[in-house]
């Protein structure tokens, strides 16, 4: 068009037709004028956009908190057995009222049974029951209870052995704080099993019974009122055995005195008293009960041992997952690089240790150097042997991908060493796909603890400061039929920690090696 | 033919591996266990000096070579495995495993039979499904099943089946009281824990159909099947699923191989009298006979399922032939 409106051949341009830009400066690229992006960011980019990968993350990290704060600022420890508050149900004060959570466990009883806790609750003033469901007549002609009985304050009363300082200490704290810890005596019943299954001795039965006998059924003879009648141990001394403290409602009339305490033993230094066990145990330990997840059949606080545990599981796998991961790095980087007679041998050896059943290499070890070194040092020797071969053939396999690539040819020939070739230019290539791996590896190293502790091969039984969720999960088997929260508790925090560290897994492999996005989804 | 002879020679190469690295570990784990002291003559109850006659016949106080190729000489000669020390006395180990094999491999085909055919369906659905709801939604599930521990749904199924609702008694069955391994007694007993190996293995099967039949899926030559005029239908069963197959296929045959093994935690929960329980036994007793039979059985089983895993790629697919690639 140009060429016929100008009347002039392309290739004979008169020279002023030309003229030049400018002059005055040299002609650049235009400046990029965002921020360069590392691979670091990058990955962040790519990790953000997977929403699920996004929440495991900050589930992993919500349950690694719980493992590193809750040992430092509970009340409890793994050592912490209590003797009378086994089984108890969880309960968190949140959920008072709510009618779960609230430390109570549903039973069927008999009027027996049903007075019986009623009767706890009109000595110390503590309902014993949180609520009565259902009152019916089953097919035997008995009378039924459906009742929310309170795991805490069913306890009741206890039988305990003082001797005299302790005795004396303790009326002492009954004087200053002016709380009732140390009750009359009762007059020795026959006691129904029902008193029994809390350990207690039948310290509960404070009250009258229409049958003394040793049949008997445990049931109260009540006052025209419908009250409980006080069959107490009485004296005409009022410091029977030494008791000088707080007495309750209704002692001391007409000369006739409760007796608080009996002197036992061989030289009578030992005092047997009836103590209220909640109160008991403030006394004792300085804080008022509350196991927010229950405790177990040796009454330990499962909140603090499952925090305990999980710090476990979590500080073995991130061991295990960085010594494998060093272990295997170089281990593969020698095998991938040199390749040869040198990879040949190493993919061997490597290949007979991955060829061991990795329950076989934990038996072994734990037999071995368990009473040398312990069982948790052993474990880790244990996992340390045969799991780097993973690492290892990951990143051989990475080193084979790259070494033969342009660029890693080029820096050889412009003189790199091996040692820069391996660390400069191909090792950061392969870096997203061992991470990954190394990641991935953690779920697995809490599973196979878990189960190595479940199955008693490694036995963490006899510490007195650890314990791992696989012991939960044996001690809660155990419980199942009555009291599932002791196993549902650990149970739930190893699937959770399970899912999210394979969500977060993915999540990081997409990020870091964006070429396998969704490899296996 | 080439091919055909590459493939004899890669065969017979990854048996003569498989012997070499067969014979490395029993003969590490045999020496580890021979340097594990022997358990105490008082623990067995017996009179100390016919125990101490009898190791001695044993050959307990020969140098651990010797007892090596005496053991191997043993297994070779008259499958003669040792006997039991601490537990079943004296009875031969072989004889005890064939025992209690049954209960293992009858479980563990129970819950394959129901988790293959339920996984690859699933897998299929999900891959048809792509991207729409329905894959979400398995998609998301198969990830749970996955990661949670299989003692997890142990749990819960003892818990759910056995305590609450009672459909199922809560430990197997004896076989006095069922009469034998295959009687409806024994299957009601073992449902429990045919379940709770079951939702793993549908997952994996699950996951695993579905990212290879979603890659087939889109293939070039599934693009000229449909455009030749096969209904999608025809497409994907004539030609999809026989390519997803090619890799499909030796995950199962891996699983039938591991059903020799068995969980070892599945068993202890459920009280399975299997090989698993064998083997925490003779932990728990110190039964060294045992630990080492039972040891090379384990090993043996992961070896021979690699490598029939591997050699069946090229038996399925005649494109993969590992002998002939170099």
């Amino acid at each position: 068009m140009t060429t016929n409106q100008n009347n002039f051949n392309l290739n004979d341009i008169p020279q002023e037709k030309f003229e030049f830009v400018q002059l005055n400066e040299t002609l650049h690229d235009e400046r990029i004028k965002t921020k360069a992006i590392g691979y670091v960011g990058d990955a962040w980019i790519r990790f953000r956009k997977d929403k699920s990968a996004v929440i495991a993350f900050i589930l992993i990290l919500v349950l690694a908190l719980f493992a590193i704060i809750v040992p430092l600022l509970s009340s409890y420890t793994v050592e912490f057995r209590d003797a009378y508050y086994r089984n108890i149900m969880p309960r968190l004060p949140l959920f008072k009222n709510a009618g779960f959570w609230d430390g109570g466990k549903n039973l069927t009883l008999n009027k027996a049974g049903y007075l019986y806790y009623q009767a706890i609750g009109a000595e110390t003033g503590k309902s014993a029951i949180i609520s009565l469901k259902k009152e019916y007549v089953d097919s035997t002609g008995e009378m039924r209870y459906d009742v929310r009985t309170d795991s805490y304050h069913r306890i009741g009363f206890v039988y305990q052995n003082l001797s005299q300082s302790e005795y004396e200490s303790l009326m002492a704290y009954q004087n200053e704080t002016g709380k009732q810890v140390i009750y009359p005596l009762a007059k020795t019943h026959n006691a129904t099993s029902e008193a029994y299954v809390n350990g207690n001795d039948g310290a509960n039965f404070w009250y009258k019974l229409v049958d003394e006998s040793r049949t008997t059924s445990g049931e109260p003879v009540l006052d025209e009122n419908g009250n409980f009648i006080p069959n107490y141990v009485t004296s005409s001394n009022e410091n029977e055995a030494g008791y000088n403290s707080l007495r309750i409602e209704g002692d001391g009339q007409d000369g006739v005195w409760y007796v608080y305490a009996f002197r036992n033993g061989r030289t009578g230094n030992y005092y047997k008293v009836r103590v209220n066990y909640e109160e008991y145990f403030i006394y004792k330990n300085g804080f008022s009960p509350n196991f927010i997840f229950g405790t177990n059949v040796h009454g330990q606080d499962i909140f603090t041992c499952l925090a305990i545990a999980a710090r476990f599981s979590l500080l073995l796998a991130i061991a295990v997952a960085s010594i494998n991961f060093i272990i295997g790095v170089i281990y593969g980087s020698v095998a991938g690089y040199y390749g040869g007679w040198v990879d040949m041998l190493m993919e061997r050896i490597s290949d007979i240790l991955a060829s061991v059943p990795f329950m076989v290499v934990a038996t072994l070890f734990q037999l071995h150097l368990a009473e040398k070194v312990g069982p948790v040092i052993s474990l880790l020797f244990a996992f340390i042997m045969t799991g780097w071969v993973g690492t290892a053939s990951r990143v051989r396999t990475q080193f084979y991908r790259f070494k033969g690539q342009e660029y890693v040819l080029a820096a050889r020939t412009l003189g790199a060493s091996d040692r820069r070739l391996i660390f400069k230019h191909i090792f950061p290539n392969s870096l997203g796909t061992i991470i990954t791996g190394a990641v991935m590896t953690i779920p697995g190293v809490i599973f196979s603890e878990s189960m190595l502790s479940y199955l008693h091969i490694i036995n963490l039984d006899t510490s007195r400061t650890l314990t791992s969720i696989g012991t939960m999960l044996s001690q809660g088997q155990a419980q199942l039929q009555n009291y599932p929260h002791e196993i549902l508790f650990p149970a739930l925090f190893i699937a959770i920690l399970e899912i999210s560290f394979n969500l977060f897994g993915n999540g990081l492999r997409d990020a870091l090696n964006p070429s396998l996005r969704g490899a296996d989804n | 033919m080439s091919n055909r002879q590459g493939m004899g020679r890669y065969i017979v190469q990854r048996i003569l591996y498989m012997l070499l690295t067969m014979f490395v570990i029993t003969l590490m784990c045999f020496i580890l266990i021979k340097l594990l002291p022997l358990p105490l003559i008082k623990e067995q109850g017996r009179d100390p000096t016919l125990v101490l006659l009898r190791r001695e016949k044993m050959g307990y106080n020969k140098p651990i070579m010797v007892q090596f190729f005496l053991y191997m000489k043993g297994i070779f000669t008259e499958w003669y495995w040792g006997v039991g020390e601490q537990m079943y006395d004296s009875l031969p180990i072989w004889d005890v495993m064939m025992q209690k094999l049954p209960y293992t491999v009858v479980v563990n085909l129970y819950s394959i039979l129901i988790s293959i055919p339920l996984g690859l369906l699933l897998g299929i659905y999900a891959a048809l499904k792509k991207n729409k709801w329905q894959d979400a939604t398995i998609s998301t599930l198969v990830m749970v099943f996955i990661s949670v521990p299989s003692y997890v749904y142990a749990f819960l199924v003892q818990y759910i089946f056995c305590f609450k609702l009672q459909w199922f008694p809560l430990l197997l069955a004896s076989e006095s009281e069922a009469g034998s391994l295959m009687s409806w007694t024994m299957f009601k007993s073992m449902v429990p824990a045919v379940m709770s190996l079951s939702f793993g293995v549908i997952a994996g099967f699950t996951r695993y159909t579905r990212a290879e039949l979603s890659e087939v899926l889109t293939g070039d030559y599934m693009l000229l099947a449909r455009t030749k005029g096969l209904t999608k239908r025809q497409a994907i069963s004539r030609h999809a699923m026989r390519n997803a197959m090619v890799v499909i296929l030796p995950m199962i045959i891996g699983e039938f191989i591991g059903i020799l093994g068995g969980s070892l935690i599945i068993e202890n929960i459920f009280g399975i009298p299997g090989i698993g329980n064998l083997y925490i036994n003779s932990i728990n007793l110190r039964d060294y006979n045992f630990f080492m039979a039972l040891t090379i059985f384990y090993t043996l089983i992961g070896l021979v399922s690699g490598i029939v895993i591997d050699i069946s790629y090229g038996f399925i697919d005649p494109r993969i032939r590992m002998g002939s690639k170099k």
